[in-house]
């Protein structure tokens, strides 16, 4: 026995050094932790329980019988979050560079079916070169089945990713498919060709900064939805964050007391939009003072800027925030903040996650770029996820909400359940020049009949009354009271119960 | 006594006559222009008038309309406050021409005194004292001395055409003063082609020290003590006290009695002030009269006891004083701080928006703030960007300045800029504490303007003890979070590291009944706090003492704002706080190669292209912002490599606009 004991220790310690010192030491000097100490900060203390400490890769070719670390450059295990239930792999980037065997695949796999079947998230740190080529077409394989279970995980368990090195080619698919990604700036990357593919390809000049690096991919492709300064910021937002999500789809979100009283006045609020409808202000100012103290954990705050989401907590319980931004583009619709959003609605719909929505929307963005893009299909991706939405729905009309985008931000019509309005808000199919404009076309010359007309017009819709008058607008409220009536709002929704008709899938218009 | 009173004012001065109005039962009208239409003088008047566009010239430099409004209203009085109307004697006729009282002195006090020349000639003939000189020409060397000997050495040469300190010399006996004059008259006529010099008595160490008066329409003429104002910035007054921390007994009796001497010259009625400028012999000389309600008139209020605006409107009304000068006591301290909206480390630009947050410090026997503005109110471009009057009361001066202190850290305001680090920067300086003021105070403590290095550091552990608590509170919070597993409940921990300016505070925290006990080492801060989750000031007793920390969540971590010092802040594991050493410190990118916009405002035109070559002092673009257009120049020679904002950008502050090779 005390061989075996001895015996043990040996292979741990070989285990938990992964690489070796120097390969650690090189990590720690690119401003790096290594695998393991990535799930020390991410993981309460003492509470990770690793698996598969011992796997090795089974490859015969390239000598690489010969080079066997245990654990295989991934570390598996789960653990908990404040309490909270965890399932998580950490790619080692000290052993093999990080790169994917069979072996290694399988250790992902195994956590991955493990947290189906209890009902906890999945967080994966990704810090790999890529496919372990020795191994070939097993590696490929092993990719694939960690794809396949990422889809079937997807809206059962919630899966985020936290990219901290290189994740390049084939790779990037797995967190493409999870819930959310967040990247660390300078260290991580990520494209499915690299910059010297590039070059051969098309003779682009890139580096892989430029290529994928955290800023791209959270203010130009929209792929990531945060990133952070480094690794240890990332880690301990990443334990923020988690704190909003549900362990699993039929979980209710976390709650957590707050001092934070639910009918606490906002009397600001009542002066925050400007009597003169053409001026911006920032909806944000909205979501920190409705929130529970003031917090808001934005996502994507760099990229399609019109639209903001993100996690507030109202009387402790996680709300999911869709608002738009009047400060960028006036707060229009186009492609990218359609996507944004629709995505949100649909991980908030998954998840049971109830949904705030704040509209000031003029209408969809016009133009050659946006149709040829696709807006039709791309516009369509909100309405769908809004529609198809069972969640308690609570939409806000704080100013604007002309035409289609009315119908789409969670109105009445699509199942929202208690729809407000402040009084500032004009709820009609356009802004009253331009109704003006198409009404009266043959009077066009006549500016100063142009203008009652104007006034007239504005007078009759521009409020939020003609859609009250229908029951379209359930109550119009003063702003400074918006917190107490959606805290209300949503208490009485609680226990809400709504199914759509069973079908195989619906077929959002991807 | 009137009825009903029309406040031709905005801002702060409105709502505080507005105040005192409404004490004494008096109605209140309120105008406004469109700019504060949702304004709060508007809404604390009973009655409001719409006297036009947000432009003063259009609306509250519009006589006839204010006179107008007091005709709707019925309105019989008309306080002026301070600027706009307040020593206008067109107005002051105009309103005597409709009938309404002027809440003000009459118009031979506004006429004679609003002359610069007319009121010293006043002043001297009643008796006061002004600055000695001799405005004629000096004949030569011989006369130089004799001159100077009258008037009493220190003596400043200036030349007749002089400026900019050229053809300008101090002497200070007869030798100096005749080499002197010389000089000045030689550099006189080589600089200005007109050797003419003419002599007035050098002020050292100038301080600007006031008196208050009051006077009623039945000859009574009392003085309410002085303040001293001598921090200024650019001739704007920054900090008031009263009483001056230089003035004795004596002095103070006798500055008082010209103050009064002079309003009786001038059959004074109201509330004035008569501004001296002292040396530090203690000799006293008149620079002018305000005919107004000075915007410091809180201080002198708190050491009196007195409402200086009640005791206007009752003698508009024709009441006698309720006091003689034997009923004048001064008790205690206060100092005022003038909150801006203005960035202090940006040469104190001045800083438009919305109050996002707004939370003055409370107001108490000790604090008191006068405000015109809210959270959510608009800083605008059209009027003084002064946030509030922070004032503070204190049994002794120092006290006063302890209050201020504690004040300045509660006074929370996010959405604009603000000068609350130069404030406290100021009231911490040791000079200011010892009392060593002069008008140069600020010219010669910051003479390269105000930087971060500026500001006096404060005790780190402060924040730091805040910052853990607040942690360990969250954290606490995060244990009672839904849906654990068994078996893996958190624990709490007590052992944690801070790291403020990179420096580790491992510190050990234990809960105590009503607070926490933080060991730094040996060291233990006892911090006992009611702060609740989400208040964004932490008001906290540490081993006694009372401090207020205003603290934000930032990122991983938090800023804390304490003593007009900025720190970051995060609370870790120890484990954490250990890896953290592997964190590589991100080098901000280097600006030098970018133009920079210097402030929020539009694009409006871009001169250079991409690979044109530039020379110093070019043209690059041109910003528009408050409805100035600036030109942003070339500080060197250079080649424009990238242009990275259009025409028509709305740019934030700091937003590249142009990259140069």
């Amino acid at each position: 026995m005390q061989e075996n004991i001895a015996k043990l220790r040996e292979k741990e310690q070989a285990a938990l050094l992964g690489g070796g010192e120097h390969r650690i030491q090189q990590q720690h000097l690119k401003g790096k932790l290594t695998a393991r100490e990535r799930l020390e900060l991410l993981l309460d203390e003492g509470s990770f329980e690793e698996w598969d400490k011992y796997v090795e890769h089974r490859s015969h070719d390239f000598g690489m019988q010969d080079q066997k670390i245990p654990g295989d450059g991934v570390v598996t295990g789960y653990g908990t979050i404040n309490g909270r239930l965890v399932f998580v792999f950490s790619q080692d980037f000290t052993v093999f560079g990080g790169a994917l065997s069979e072996a290694h695949a399988e250790k992902i796999c195994k956590i991955m079916d493990q947290a189906m079947k209890v009902g906890a998230p999945v967080i994966g740190l990704n810090d790999s070169g890529g496919a372990r080529i020795q191994e070939g077409v097993a590696s490929l394989g092993g990719y694939a089945e960690i794809f396949q279970r990422n889809v079937l995980a997807s809206g059962v368990v919630p899966q985020l990713s936290v990219i901290m090195g290189p994740c390049a080619g084939g790779a990037v698919y797995s967190p493409a498919m999870t819930d959310f990604i967040f990247m660390v700036e300078d260290s991580a990357y990520m494209f499915v060709t690299g910059p010297d593919v590039v070059k051969t390809v098309t003779h682009e000049i890139v580096t892989p900064e430029e290529l994928g690096g955290a800023s791209i991919h959270t203010r130009k492709s929209g792929v990531a939805d945060l990133s952070f300064e480094n690794d240890v910021e990332a880690l301990l937002r990443t334990r923020r964050f988690f704190d909003y999500l549900p362990a699993n789809n039929r979980d209710k979100p976390p709650r957590w007391p707050t001092e934070d009283p639910a009918g606490r006045a906002e009397p600001s609020l009542d002066t925050l939009v400007p009597p003169d409808a053409s001026k911006p202000y920032d909806i944000k100012e909205v979501i920190h003072k409705v929130a529970d103290e003031g917090e808001f954990f934005e996502l994507q705050p760099g990229y399609a800027q019109n639209i903001v989401i993100g996690f507030i907590r109202l009387q402790g319980s996680t709300v999911g925030v869709v608002a738009n931004q009047p400060m960028v583009l006036a707060g229009c619709l186009d492609i990218d903040s359609s996507k944004k959003g629709a995505r949100f609605v649909r991980f908030c719909d998954a998840f049971n996650i109830p949904i705030l929505t704040l509209v000031d929307v003029p209408g969809f963005m016009p133009g050659t770029a946006q149709e040829y893009g696709g807006i039709i299909k791309n516009g369509a991706k909100l309405l769908y996820a809004y529609a198809e939405c069972t969640v308690p729905k609570v939409t806000l009309i704080t100013r604007k909400a002309y035409g289609g985008a009315y119908d789409v931000m969670a109105s009445k019509h699509l199942r929202g359940d208690v729809n407000l309005a402040w009084p500032s808000a004009e709820i009609a199919v356009m802004g009253a020049k331009g109704a003006v404009e198409i009404i009266f076309r043959k009077e066009l010359g006549d500016n100063e009949g142009i203008q009652r007309r104007t006034n007239e017009y504005q007078q009759l819709f521009a409020n939020p009354f003609v859609a009250a008058s229908r029951g379209f607008v359930d109550d119009v409220i003063m702003p400074r009271e918006t917190r107490e009536r959606v805290c209300r709002s949503f208490a009485m929704l609680r226990d809400k119960k709504l199914e759509n008709p069973w079908r195989k899938h619906g077929n959002i218009p991807l | 006594m009137f009825k009903k009173i029309l406040i031709a004012n905005r801002g702060e001065i409105a709502c505080r006559v507005i105040k005192t109005t409404r004490r004494l039962g008096i109605q209140t009208v309120a105008v406004y222009s469109d700019a504060d239409a949702n304004a709060l003088h508007v809404r604390m008047a009973d009655e409001a008038v719409r006297i036009g566009t947000a432009a003063s010239a259009d609306s509250y430099l519009r006589m006839d309309r204010v006179i107008e409004a007091c005709r709707q209203t019925g309105a019989e009085a008309v306080h002026p406050g301070y600027g706009f109307l307040s020593e206008n004697a067109e107005f002051c006729r105009a309103l005597a021409d409709a009938g309404i009282t002027f809440i003000g002195p009459g118009l031979k006090a506004i006429t004679s005194m609003g002359d610069k020349i007319t009121s010293k000639l006043l002043a001297r003939e009643a008796g006061v004292s002004t600055v000695p000189g001799y405005t004629d020409v000096i004949k030569g060397p011989d006369h130089a001395v004799e001159i100077a000997r009258e008037i009493g050495y220190p003596v400043m040469l200036k030349a007749s055409a002089g400026g900019g300190g050229k053809g300008m010399r101090v002497v200070w006996n007869d030798a100096e003063c005749r080499d002197g004059f010389e000089r000045a008259s030689n550099e006189a006529r080589s600089s200005f082609g007109d050797e003419r010099v003419f002599a007035e008595k050098f002020i050292q160490e100038p301080r600007h020290i006031e008196i208050q008066v009051l006077a009623d329409s039945h000859g009574n003429v009392i003085y309410l003590g002085e303040r001293e104002c001598s921090i200024q910035r650019r001739h704007q007054k920054v900090i008031e006290e009263a009483p001056s921390p230089f003035l004795d007994e004596e002095t103070r009796r006798a500055m008082g009695e010209q103050a009064v001497a002079l309003a009786r010259a001038v059959d004074y009625c109201s509330a004035g002030t008569v501004e001296f400028i002292v040396d530090a012999a203690r000799n006293f000389y008149f620079l002018e009269m305000n005919t107004r309600l000075q915007v410091e008139h809180p201080v002198t209020e708190l050491v009196t006891g007195q409402d200086l605006v009640e005791h206007m409107i009752r003698v508009a009304a024709g009441e006698k004083l309720s006091l003689t000068q034997a009923d004048v006591r001064l008790k205690g301290w206060a100092m005022e701080a003038r909150v801006y909206a203005e960035d202090p480390f940006r040469n104190f630009m001045p800083s438009i928006g919305r109050l996002v947050r707004y939370q003055p410090p409370t107001e108490s026997a000790t604090v008191r703030v006068d405000t015109g503005i809210e959270e959510g109110s608009e800083v605008s471009m059209f009027y003084d960007p002064m946030i509030a009057k922070l004032v503070t009361y204190g049994e002794d001066r120092n006290k006063a300045i302890d209050h201020m202190a504690d004040a300045l850290d509660n006074y929370y305001i996010r959405g604009v800029n603000h000068n609350i680090s130069f404030l406290n920067a100021l009231i911490m300086h040791p000079r200011f504490r010892e009392g060593r003021l002069t008008t140069n105070f600020i010219a010669e403590e910051y003479p390269d303007g105000f930087h971060a290095a500026d500001v006096p550091q404060s005790d780190p552990m402060i924040p730091v003890a805040v910052a853990a608590m607040v942690h360990v509170r969250l954290d606490d919070r995060a244990h009672e979070i839904s849906g654990q597993t068994r078996r893996f409940e958190r624990r709490r921990r007590r052992d944690w590291v801070v790291i403020a300016n990179r420096v580790h505070y491992p510190v050990t925290i234990e809960a105590v009944a009503h607070g926490y006990e933080v060991w730094y080492g040996d060291t233990v801060y006892r911090v006992k706090s009611d702060w609740q989750f989400g208040e964004p000031v932490v008001q906290a007793e540490i081993n006694g003492r009372s401090v207020s920390v205003q603290l934000d969540q930032q990122r991983a971590g938090y800023r804390a704002f304490h003593h007009g010092t900025e720190i970051e802040l995060m609370v870790l594991t120890p484990r954490a706080a250990e890896l953290t050493a592997h964190m590589i410190e991100k080098q901000p990118p280097d600006l030098s190669k970018f133009l920079l916009s210097p402030m929020p405002g539009l694009l409006v035109r871009l001169s250079v292209a991409e690979g044109d070559e530039v020379k110093a002092g070019e043209e690059l673009a041109v910003v528009e912002a408050m409805k100035m257009e600036n030109s942003l120049r070339a500080i060197d020679d250079g080649v424009v490599a990238k242009v990275l904002a259009s025409q028509g950008d709305s740019l934030m502050v700091d937003q590249p606009i142009l990259e140069f090779e």
